[in-house]
């Protein structure tokens, strides 16, 4: 949905409207989150380190990415976005508000203009619930009567995620894992909000089901101007849906760029690394191709290596990346990288 | 090729013919809503060397199949007919103590979930050496030994410090190797491995695929891949089997299956899969509906209620059940009611894969 | 490891201080004097007050519970001057009753308990665990449902029915058994085990009931476990997969229960010990209870509850052996 202020020929944006490109909707700035855990026999304390220092924004009606190995910190970062977790460190801007120590009620009118889908359809659904509460529970929550009442609009939005209206009084376990979560999907966005936050929204459904639902949000996203921050393990799914895409290494943010300069044309290591390890099915008959192999697993966020962290499994780590933590700088390609030695030009 | 009748009863491998053989499989279990049709009449062959993948989506009936080459089924409450043979010898209907005792030798498998599928309260090491026990009774020195070497062969560094640990001590990928180091531990002729990479990274998953890869070069052992993944069959398989509601709807060689398939549902589930090629704006084109319940299978084409070809209303599509039938190309069938000439046109002009 | 056990015996310390605090609470909120009941028909006043102050039940029920700790952990005297009787440590007092020194009664009366409760409890456990896992392997057969009926009749049984049933049958009617009773095991361990075996099935048999059902859902529940089928895919035998693979995992959830049912099998041994007069620790607490005999009922309540906390520390440690994942902290 183009706004007026870009149509050319439109001199000044109306004072009421915030400058879109000036203002991103949501900036996140050197978020952490440590958990304290206890350790061996003794009980040790120690820090997982979920996440350690993320940056990056997202403007309205964007969708960005975070693609990462299990365990990098993605979904942690999801849920400190939307205040599920309290963040250890770091700032969270939303539409120019630090929400990082906002309490309960204040949160409570954020709602409103922040949501989350989960990823598990089975659990994330109160069982004894039919649809209609379940959908309606934000509507309630936050006290919104809207015109033509709660279950006229609750129909509408069974409708909008491609569920049938009269659905509105079954259960949960009455419906299959692509609709449950449809009932997901409509439940957040009940309340029509600026940004979800979805943690692998297709992850547990079928390949033919998971189409319908990215096909889903991706007219949601169009129709209602939504902002996502999409969580995937799937790289293929995420280069589908997002225009942006951060890639995340250990509770860092290695790489951020858009779509072409990510899946075209990757500086980081390990970003190629990921990409080149997706078995693809149109690259058929390319079986003799050169795949980066990587080594090992991801180390345990307990004890990061020092200086860049992907240097146990790098094949171009050289002295330095043991020593100097790589800052996460723009290359000449426009993406942010956070490598001393960037590759350079696009990908096999 | 003939399937001659003497049961050879000689672990011996035999070269002249194929290592398993499926033939007209069906199994049923009895349960409280009425018969779950899981899988109804599927045959293959596989030789030993080869990995045949098989694909579709949950439900479809391809971990009961793998069951069954096994053995594994609760018999009290399931309805095993048709045929399985291993190595010559039929599984269906054998007597439990003589498939017992093929089982990790003859067959073997790995299973899905790594984590729930290894015992937690033992060792790694000593639930590998036990697989060994089982055929080489009495060899405790020898089967630790011999663990050691197999967590060294699939990858696990200090294998000998690693014999020692529990199961929640390993990593995903770790749990999946000492999976594989337990089924390989007898150099099976036969690997089944149900899902292997489902819960895995796609950086590991490239490991154990690899791994599997190797493993099978160095044993020459024959491997059913099941996985729902089309990108990972594509990578390993040299035939593959497509299922749908416990029928194999299209066979064939990983070139004719996956880049010339014939089946409406093959084309349903090539489009819907995102690819890392192609204009990332377009729509993905998803099959519409959902897959069926088993207990109550669609009439005629179990598809018919999603495929967007299909001849209803007079048309044979909802009142005969297509079958499995050779198409030009040898090696490769299909159980589509349209005409081979028809499926070709369509799939040249109408369907789109990521590739373009 | 240490640092654990260290951290639960001084809880452990904690609850039993507070368990007889509570206890002592309990004792001085009955409106009775134990003197009262004590001196019987010739009462007055005055004679009243004199057992009260050779009681020491005269002093502020805290001065009182100090001195009872005092004897506890160092020893007490009573009386004065020349009548007073030396008490040493670990002084539980003398009963009001009869005078005699609560350790004597305890140390009379506390193998009874521990005979009835043990052996109740290997009872329980053999039989309850063994037929519910014969039950869950056998699920659906004959047996099975047989003895799921068993335990169903079993678990809603109560003993003050099924041992004067067994009493009468046995002893009165077959003279099969003699009169339930009890025999140090030192001195004629025959004698102990017979006289113990109607108590013990008692007990046993009805708890044996709730761990049937218990063993047979954890069993059929194991032996649907991804790793029951990678143990049968491994080629193992039969037994090899129920015995080392699935009944390892199904007993751990049984050893917790069996730990928590030691408190419900004390309460099983007072009724058990009251229906057949056995002179345990049970029967004597009762008794002491309605006599208000203060010294009695504190120890025998402490007693219990050390029991009880015990044996929830013995079965953390064992959760800790039986499942490595299990760290204890
Ligand atoms: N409550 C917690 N206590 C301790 N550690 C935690 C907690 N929650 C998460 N972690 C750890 O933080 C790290 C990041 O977890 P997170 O769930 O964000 O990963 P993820 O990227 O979403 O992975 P996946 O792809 O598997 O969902 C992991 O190492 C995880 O074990
Ligand atoms: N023991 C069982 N009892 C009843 N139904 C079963 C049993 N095992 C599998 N099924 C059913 O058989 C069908 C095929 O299952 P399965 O082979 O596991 O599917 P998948 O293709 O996902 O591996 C499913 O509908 C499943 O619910
Ligand atoms: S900084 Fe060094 S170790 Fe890290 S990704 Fe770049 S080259 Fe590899
Ligand atoms: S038989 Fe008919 S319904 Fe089935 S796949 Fe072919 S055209 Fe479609
Ligand atoms: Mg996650
Ligand atoms: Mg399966």
């Amino acid at each position: 949905m183009s706004e007026q202020t870009f149509e050319p020929g439109s001199q000044a944006a109306p004072t009421a409207v915030a400058p879109r490109s000036s203002s991103p909707l949501l900036t996140v700035e050197g978020l952490a989150k440590h958990f304290p855990v206890k350790q061996g026999a003794f009980g040790t304390k120690a820090l997982v380190r979920a996440v350690d220092g993320v940056d990056f924004s997202v403007d309205r009606g964007e969708t960005l990415g975070l693609v990462g190995e299990s365990g990098c910190g993605k979904t942690t970062t999801g849920r400190m976005v939307v205040k599920l977790l309290e963040a250890t460190a770091g700032k969270i801007v939303f539409e120019g508000r630090d929400i990082t120590r906002f309490n309960r009620s204040q949160m409570r009118a954020l709602r409103h203009d922040l949501q989350i889908i989960f990823q598990d359809p089975y659990s994330s659904l109160n069982p004894r619930h039919t649809v209609g509460k379940i959908v309606a529970m934000p509507l309630q929550v936050n006290g919104i009567n809207p015109p033509g009442g709660v279950k006229k609009r609750v129909q509408e939005l069974l409708e909008t995620v491609g569920l049938n209206p009269e659905h509105y009084n079954r259960y949960p376990h009455e419906f299959s894992g692509g609709q449950r979560q449809r009932i997901g999907i409509a439940r957040a966005l009940a309340l029509r909000p600026k940004l979800i936050v979805a943690d692998e929204p297709v992850s547990a459904l079928d390949v033919s089901i998971q189409a319908q639902v990215i096909n889903l949000l991706r007219d949601l996203q169009r129709e209602f101007d939504l902002a996502f921050v999409f969580i995937a393990h799937d790289l293929a799914v995420v280069r589908h849906f997002c225009q942006r895409i951060g890639v995340m290494y250990l509770g860092k943010m290695v790489e951020i760029g858009d779509r072409h300069q990510i899946y075209e044309e990757p500086a980081h290591p390990y970003t190629r690394a990921l990409l080149s390890a997706v078995p693809d099915v149109t690259k058929i008959g390319e079986k003799g191709r050169e795949r980066i192999r990587l080594e090992g697993d991801v180390p345990t966020p307990l004890n990061p290596p020092s200086g860049c962290r992907f240097r146990t499994r790098c094949w171009k780590a050289q002295p330095k990346c043991a020593e100097v933590e790589p800052p996460l700088l723009q290359i000449g390609t426009g993406q942010q990288v956070a490598c001393h030695f960037p590759e350079t030009g696009p990908i096999a | 090729m003939t399937a001659t009748a003497s049961s050879a009863a000689t672990s011996e491998v035999q070269d002249d013919r194929p290592y398993l053989e499926v033939d007209d499989l069906r199994v049923q279990f009895k349960t409280e809503d009425g018969i779950v049709r899981a899988v109804d009449g599927i045959s293959f062959k596989l030789e030993r060397g080869r990995t045949l993948g098989i694909v579709g989506e949950s439900g479809s009936g391809k971990s009961v199949t793998s069951l069954t080459v096994l053995g594994l089924h609760n018999m009290a409450r399931t309805r095993v007919t048709g045929s399985v043979r291993v190595n010559g010898r039929e599984i269906v209907g054998l007597d439990e103590e003589k498939v017992r005792r093929m089982r990790g030798r003859d067959m073997a498998m790995i299973f899905q979930d790594p984590l729930s599928a290894l015992h937690p309260y033992y060792t790694i090491g000593r639930q590998i050496a036990e697989a060994y026990l089982v055929h080489h009774p009495g060899q405790k020195a020898k089967a630790k030994r011999r663990a050691i070497e197999m967590l060294d062969r699939v990858g696990i560094p200090q294998p000998q410090r690693r014999y020692d640990s529990y199961p929640h001590e390993f990593s995903g990928g770790m749990r999946q190797r000492a999976m594989i180091a337990m089924a390989l531990v007898n150099d099976p002729s036969l690997l089944i491995a149900d899902e292997p990479t489902t819960a895995l990274d796609v950086t590991v998953q490239a490991q154990i695929l690899d791994l599997l890869d190797d493993l099978q070069r160095e044993f020459n052992s024959a491997i059913i891949m099941i996985t729902h993944d089309l990108g990972v069959v594509s990578r390993v398989a040299n035939d593959v089997m497509v299922m749908y509601g416990g029928h194999a709807i299209e066979f064939g060689s990983v070139d004719q299956v996956l880049t010339e398939p014939q089946h409406p549902y093959t084309w349903g589930l090539l489009q819907s899969v995102p690819s890392l090629r192609g204009n990332a704006e377009d729509d993905l084109d998803p099959i519409p509906g959902s897959p069926p319940s088993l207990i109550n299978l669609p009439s005629g084409c179990a598809f018919h209620p999603r495929c967007a070809y299909r001849m209803i209303g007079g048309g044979p599509c909802d009142l005969e059940v297509p079958e499995l039938l050779p198409t030009a190309q040898e090696g490769h069938v299909v159980a589509c009611h349209l005409p081979e000439n028809e499926r070709r046109r369509i799939f040249a002009e109408e369907i789109k894969l990521g590739a373009e | 490891m240490i640092r654990y056990l260290v951290k639960r015996v001084l809880l452990a310390i904690l609850s039993l201080v507070a368990v007889s605090i509570i206890t002592f609470i309990l004792f001085f909120a009955v409106p009775t004097s134990p003197a009262y009941v004590m001196c019987g028909k010739q009462c007055d006043a005055h004679a009243i007050a004199q057992t009260e102050q050779r009681l020491g039940l005269d002093k502020p029920t805290y001065v009182q519970y100090g001195e009872f700790m005092k004897g506890l952990v160092a020893g007490r005297s009573y009386g004065t001057g020349e009548l007073a009787v030396k008490c040493p440590a670990p002084c539980l007092g003398f009963s009001f009753r009869t005078n005699e020194p609560v350790t004597d009664i305890i140390g009379r009366t506390l193998p009874v308990t521990v005979s009835i409760v043990v052996g109740a409890t290997v009872l329980q456990l053999v039989l309850g665990v063994g037929l519910g896992m014969i039950s869950a392997l056998r699920r659906g057969t004959a047996f099975d449902k047989a003895a799921v009926g068993v335990s169903l009749v079993g678990a809603s049984m109560q003993i003050y029915f099924f041992g004067p049933i067994l009493l009468l049958l046995f002893v009165y009617t077959m003279h099969l058994l003699p009169n339930p009773g009890y025999t140090s095991p030192f001195d004629d361990p025959g004698q102990w085990f017979v006289q113990m075996l109607l108590p013990w099935v008692t007990l046993g048999f009805l708890n044996s009931a709730i761990f049937a059902r218990l063993s047979r859902a954890q069993m059929l529940e194991t032996l649907s476990e991804d790793f029951v089928r990678t143990a049968r895919a491994k080629g193992l035998t039969k037994w090899k997969v129920y015995g080392r693979h699935a009944l390892r995992a199904a007993i751990t959830p049984i050893v917790t229960t069996a730990g928590l049912y030691f408190g419900a099998s004390l309460g099983g041994a007072v009724i058990t010990e009251t229906v057949f007069g056995v002179n345990g620790l049970g029967r004597t607490a009762v008794q002491a209870v309605n006599d208000l005999n203060l010294p009695v009922v504190m120890a025998t309540v402490l007693l219990a509850a050390f029991f009880i906390i015990l044996l929830n520390i013995v079965v953390d440690m064992l959760y800790s052996v039986i499942d490595p994942r299990v760290r204890l902290s």
